[in-house]
């Protein structure tokens, strides 16, 4: 009776989850152009970014507050070598992430001798210090920014049909959620954690660790800066205004919000973002305000996120359901 | 092994070396633009005003910056908030001196003592419970900011003010040198900054409170097991630490402006400061404002033509080079 009840809470939980990728899967045809392209798109390309925070922080402890400077690189750059220069949408591209993961190279270099809260204020000062950049220099148009980027001819127009946007941007967050699961599964990705739980010993081991952290923030730089690349084109455009420290701080809260230790919360944390952007504005003109609140609470009472308290439920109705059953493998299992 | 050591000694002194031959390229390069040396026409008075604005800036920096380092130092918080505390300290007095209501230096005395009980209720409430969570207090304090901040322009507006310096000091004062007229309001900040300097360093080091403090930054848990009530010297730092903001903000808004987005730069600068100087250290914080002022200001005047919008990247070199050569910044300690 007790088993059955267990393996049919464990098979709800399979259904729902095949529900939801299947309606994540066709959200242009079930949902209006409208919830597709200013939810569904903005969703993808921010959970994107906000998973690269979440990759440095679960796989080597650091949390990046740079990850929105450095898809404004990717942005900016895509940008300008499309609309100013001419050259062709794929190419322009493909040269962003290479200018953005060589920048994260010195950024990394510079932050990676340091760590913890350290780390934190200088990824901070590198960002801030991007957005200046990128406001005062006029040859990327300072307050004004680009315009007028079109996405590749393949994407379709984004607000006309957000189809072919859509799936670019669920292929890429597809694409990186596997790489990221994949790479904490390598020999790197295993020296990765070693560096976040014992720096010292690892030091001593012979593991380049400043090397370690710097190949880590430049693989976080690689994905936010496609997140860059898919926002100039979402958006057609690119000013200091997407990449400012309210901006910063909106994607840390993307990623606080889903969870800092479970990679699906980058997903759920801009979902959760991107609704509350898009139907605050009927109820309070304070987005911002609404935003801040809603992190401060999740900070204050569960670290985890939302993927945190899922991940807390599911056990607590396991074990509810469960508990005679085989107590004492459940009790070992909740062993730290 | 020891061709590793070697390797990286190496790599420390040529790095060294490279910074100390950058700051005398640039000592020389402003030297000779200055001075007209080599056949090019000098302005000596510009470079006097601007070295003076670049002192005053650094003055106002040093300010807003050891209020941050002295709550790092003491409680490793990181208070991302401290922009917003700066901004809100700047607004208060503003509206205190509307319409002249209230005398300047009542009005500047109010607004800061104000912020130091903003700070307290901040970290009564929400830090103190979490001690030692340094990055969950800095994610706090960030949404903290994020509030604050947008609950700050419905009250104060979204354009720039700024408060009107007290009577007598609003004009600006004749130099002896080359009939320079340099308004006096920045030498009054500069005048501040140096009392504040003066009054921080006695009271660390030769008051007994500041041997407290001192002693909780080297061990706070021995020194809370000696019968010190730490709580206490806590919740007093931070409220020095806050009230240095906001007396920051009042000083700012008037020798420069406020507008939203100049807590964003406060908190860069605060940053920028205490990551150079090395965090929790006030001779570092000095030497930090010092860099960041005359940075900021010389590279608007020095650069070659044509890429004065670049000079941002000075900023972001300053910090390169002092991290490249130590890691914790010039005073830091790990």
């Amino acid at each position: 009776m007790r088993i059955g009840r267990l393996s049919g809470w464990l098979l709800l939980k399979r259904a729902a989850l095949a529900g939801v990728l299947l309606v994540i899967l066709l959200v242009p045809q079930l949902f209006s152009a409208f919830v597709a392209s200013s939810i569904g798109v903005q969703a993808l390309v921010l959970g994107i970014a906000a998973a690269s925070i979440i990759f440095l922080n679960s796989a080597v402890g650091m949390v990046s507050l740079a990850q929105t400077a450095l898809y404004g690189i990717a942005a900016y750059t895509t940008a300008k070598l499309a609309v100013v220069q001419g050259v062709d949408p794929w190419v322009a591209a493909m040269a962003a992430v290479g200018v953005t993961v060589v920048v994260a190279l010195l950024f990394g270099a510079i932050a990676s001798r340091s760590e913890g809260i350290y780390f934190l204020m200088i990824t901070l000062a590198s960002a801030v210090i991007t957005y200046y950049f990128f406001s005062q220099v006029t040859a990327f148009g300072s307050h004004e920014g680009i315009n007028a980027v079109e996405p590749p001819r393949l994407l379709g127009k984004p607000f006309v049909d957000p189809t072919g946007m859509y799936y670019a941007a669920l292929i890429c967050s597809v694409i990186i959620y596997v790489l990221i699961r994949y790479l904490r599964r390598t020999p790197f990705g295993y020296a990765l954690q070693g560096v976040r739980d014992e720096p010292v010993r690892m030091r001593a081991l012979g593991f380049n660790v400043p090397l370690l952290r710097t190949s880590a923030f430049v693989v976080g730089a690689f994905i936010a800066s496609i997140a860059g690349v898919l926002l100039v084109w979402y958006n057609s455009n690119i000013s200091p205004g997407a990449i400012d420290l309210t901006r910063t701080i909106d994607l840390l809260t993307i990623a606080v919000i889903g969870g800092l230790g479970r990679l699906e919360g980058a997903w759920i944390g801009a979902l959760l973002f991107t609704v509350v952007q898009t139907y605050s504005p009927a109820y309070t003109d304070r987005f911002e305000t609404l935003i801040g609140l809603i992190f401060l609470a999740v900070v204050l009472a569960s670290p985890g996120g939302i993927a945190g308290i899922a991940r807390s439920l599911d056990r607590f109705i396991r074990r509810r359901l469960g508990e005679s059953v085989d107590a004492p493998a459940l009790a070992s299992g909740r062993q730290p | 092994m020891t061709l590793r050591r070697l390797r990286t000694e190496i790599a420390r002194r040529l790095a060294g070396g490279l910074a100390l031959v950058v700051l005398v390229f640039v000592i020389a390069w402003v030297m000779v633009r200055a001075f007209g040396l080599f056949g090019t026409t000098g302005n000596l008075p510009q470079f006097i005003v601007v070295t003076l604005n670049g002192l005053t800036l650094a003055g106002l920096y040093f300010i807003v910056a050891s209020g941050f380092t002295l709550i790092f130092g003491l409680m490793r918080v990181v208070n991302m908030a401290h922009g917003s505390l700066y901004l809100l300290g700047g607004y208060l007095a503003w509206r205190m001196v509307q319409h002249r209501a209230l005398n300047y230096w009542v009005a500047l005395l109010l607004a800061a003592l104000a912020i130091g009980v903003v700070g307290l209720v901040m970290q009564q409430v929400f830090l103190r419970w979490n001690q030692g969570q340094d990055l969950r207090q800095a994610l706090i304090t960030i949404a903290l900011s994020v509030i604050l901040a947008d609950q700050m322009i419905p009250y104060f507006g979204a354009s720039a003010v700024s408060i009107g310096a007290p009577d007598g000091l609003a004009g600006s004062v004749r130099l002896a040198v080359y009939d320079i007229q340099y308004p006096t309001f920045r030498l009054v900040v500069l005048g501040l900054a140096t009392l504040i300097g003066i009054a921080l360093w006695y009271g660390i080091r030769h008051t007994r409170f500041g041997m407290i403090i001192r002693a909780g930054v080297d061990d706070r848990a021995m020194t809370s097991a000696l019968g010190v009530n730490v709580q206490v010297v806590f919740a007093v730092t931070f409220f020095i630490g806050a009230f240095l903001a906001g007396l920051g903000g009042v000083l700012g808004g008037t020798m420069i402006a406020l507008a939203p987005g100049q807590d964003a730069a406060f908190l860069l600068s605060s940053l920028v400061v205490v990551i150079v100087g090395g965090m929790g250290s006030l001779g570092g914080a000095l030497v930090g404002a010092l860099a960041l002022g005359f940075v900021d200001q010389l590279s608007g005047i020095y650069l070659p033509a044509g890429y004065t919008n670049y000079s941002i990247l000075l900023t972001f070199a300053l910090l390169v080079f002092v991290l490249a050569m130590r890691p914790t910044g010039l005073f830091g300690r790990r």
